[in-house]
């Protein structure tokens, strides 16, 4: 940036260098972003508890960007199912990686870049919330990923892997749809998604999988996460497939190179 | 270098035979025949030609060997500075990286370094090493009757056929302890009865994997999906195998969703159901269960099962639909099984009816 508007001001002539147009929108941009940043974030600190002024502003959200799959009174119509009893935890785990609202009608939604603010998604959460009771956004102090990983570990196992994958990596399921990886997935949007089931995801509630278990998983993917694979480089953790696919590629490879270079004539 | 003639060890003549100009059979003149080119002429390596490159050629040889010197040191060094702290698994993963690593390398630099010499220092040529012919020389066919012949006349084993004919038998009977053994590896009774049974039974409560606390059917919320195994698993004395005989899959569909037949009307709890977990295909846990859809998804061979009519088969391999565990409340409001499945879970086997 700063090299863009140094080469402008070395030309002599009145005429503006031509990237100095894209420095200056990539400044302007740069600083409204940052206070806006800066703006939200101090907003999302104040606002805890629902106040009638968030549901409010949630429900003009709302109005704008979901009633015309989900209904204007959250009722659902044939594109969008109902929202009541979803809860505020629903929501953000929707709206905060991205699924919701969706880019098109498919098998599945997918995770895309942020449509709106912490702000935002918090006031369409509360809005939800308000209509019929639902599970709520997680306490932290389920997050924080200080379980027991051993018993979370059989839990993932015997509740998760199936889909997900032992290692988390994801996996496909029918007609298009799919179970994605948990790699770099924030602690909250798991224990929201294990809450309520987003999409095709059956639901853990907290009577199947206690909070504490659900605590346990997240601490076991932590530590999955951040540990590397003691048996070396893991492959992706994608299975016998990308593994075999591997050694047969770069193992044989290398087998059949140097078997040529043995019986090659030397120069 | 070639064979010097008149000096032929034993087995090395060459047999010689002239091509068919015709093949048999379909009287077609083949035409491009490959031809034997014979031995190339010997071209003369760099090294052979250039000190210079011969030199350098020596070093790079004794720069492999003294590379694996390097290396095997590296892997003594790296055991001592990257040891193994007991509980720490990422020390187990640097130590073994870097001991294999330098011990791989040292091999890999000898291994190197010796075919390198072999193809451009040692003495060069090219020569053709005829294939033997099978047939061994007539002396040493006549030595070999004679040997047996001989053996047979000083042990008398053709003559005295009491013996003969008795360590016959001996050896045709020694295998039987083996059949033995090996048959009863087999399951000694009958596989349908072993099969057709599992834990579950009239009032066995069902109860969460791996915890075993039991489930109440208020527990169960719509899209829910509980993995299942009987509350007697704990005191049963082949666990592993009961579990994977007994393993259930339970879930909540909107009681409207399920389409059931007359004769299971009351085999569900007010939209609970419960299905055998073990493929009928071969028997992979189907356990990839969708809450819309209401399809259970084998991951060993996408085999598809909907939940909503029965568990039947929608697509992939299997046959037969997962075998349905009928299911009620005790009085407290536990979810209990009213009787076991009603047929054999798992893959067909032989006797199957």
């Amino acid at each position: 940036m700063r090299t863009h508007t140094s080469i402008a001001g070395r030309r002599p002539s009145g005429r503006r260098h031509p990237l100095a147009t894209v420095a200056l929108i990539t400044i302007g941009l740069l600083t409204t972003g940052g206070a806006y940043a800066l703006l939200s974030t101090s907003a999302t600190a104040e606002s805890t508890a629902a106040s009638q002024q968030s549901i409010t502003e949630g429900q003009k959200v709302f109005a704008a960007n979901c009633a015309s799959c989900h209904g204007l009174s959250a009722m659902g119509t044939d594109k969008g199912p109902s929202l009541y009893g979803v809860g505020a935890s629903s929501v953000d785990f929707q709206m905060g990686t991205g699924r919701m609202p969706l880019a098109f009608q498919g098998p599945q939604g997918a995770e895309k870049p942020l449509q709106f603010t912490q702000e935002q998604i918090d006031a369409v959460a509360d809005y939800i919330a308000s209509l019929a009771p639902g599970p709520a956004i997680p306490d932290e102090k389920w997050l924080k990923g200080d379980g027991d990983i051993a018993l979370g570990g059989q839990l993932f196992r015997t509740n998760c892997a199936m889909c997900h994958n032992v290692a988390g990596a994801g996996g496909a399921l029918t007609e298009g749809k799919f179970a994605p990886s948990l790699a770099g997935v924030e602690a909250r949007h798991i224990y929201e998604a294990m809450e309520t089931g987003p999409q095709n995801m059956p639901v853990f509630s907290d009577l199947n999988l206690s909070p504490q278990d659900k605590a346990d998983i997240i601490s076991f993917l932590k530590y999955q996460q951040e540990h590397s694979s003691v048996g070396g480089v893991d492959l992706g953790g994608l299975g016998p497939v990308a593994e075999g696919l591997f050694i047969w590629i770069f193992g044989l490879g290398a087998i059949v190179g140097v078997t040529i270079w043995i019986t090659a004539r030397p120069n | 270098m070639v064979q010097k003639d008149g000096e032929k060890a034993a087995g090395s003549d060459v047999a010689t035979t002239t091509p068919r100009d015709v093949s048999i059979g379909t009287a077609v003149v083949p035409s491009g025949a490959f031809e034997n080119p014979g031995l190339l002429p010997h071209r003369p390596r760099a090294t052979d030609l250039d000190p210079k490159t011969e030199k350098t050629a020596e070093r790079r040889v004794g720069g492999l060997f003294l590379f694996s010197v390097v290396a095997s040191l590296f892997a003594v060094v790296a055991y001592v500075i990257f040891p193994i702290v007991p509980g720490d698994m990422d020390s187990v993963r640097l130590n073994n990286l870097f001991l294999g690593v330098g011990i791989s390398l040292a091999l890999l630099a000898i291994g190197l370094g010796s075919i390198y010499w072999a193809k451009n220092l040692m003495k060069g040529g090219e020569w053709t090493e005829p294939r033997h012919p099978t047939r061994g020389r007539e002396e040493t066919r006549a030595a070999a009757v004679e040997v047996f012949k001989l053996g047979n006349e000083e042990s008398g084993f053709g003559r005295r056929t009491l013996i003969r004919n008795s360590l016959i038998g001996a050896l045709v009977v020694s295998p039987l302890p083996a059949v033995v053994m090996f048959r009863d590896l087999a399951p000694a009774a009958d596989p349908v009865a072993l099969l057709r049974t599992t834990l579950w039974d009239k009032n066995v409560r069902l109860t969460r994997d791996p915890s075993g606390t039991p489930i109440k059917a208020s527990d169960v919320t719509i899209g829910s999906v509980f993995h299942v195994i009987p509350e007697n698993l704990e005191d049963a004395e082949h666990k592993l195998e009961e579990k994977a005989k007994a393993a259930v899959l339970l879930m909540r569909l909107k009681p409207e969703d399920l389409h059931i037949s007359p004769e299971r009307s009351d085999w569900n709890y007010q939209g609970i159901v419960a299905y055998s977990k073990i493929c009928t295909h071969v028997g992979c846990p189907v356990a990839l269960a969708e809450q819309h859809t209401h399809h259970l998804l084998c991951p060993c061979h996408q085999s598809q099962f909907d939940i909503s009519h029965e568990a039947k088969v929608i697509f992939g391999p299997a046959k037969r639909a997962l075998p349905q565990l009928p299911i009620t409340v005790d009085s407290q409001g536990y979810l209990v099984a009213r009787s076991d499945f009603h047929e054999p879970v798992g893959p067909s086997f032989w006797e199957r009816s």
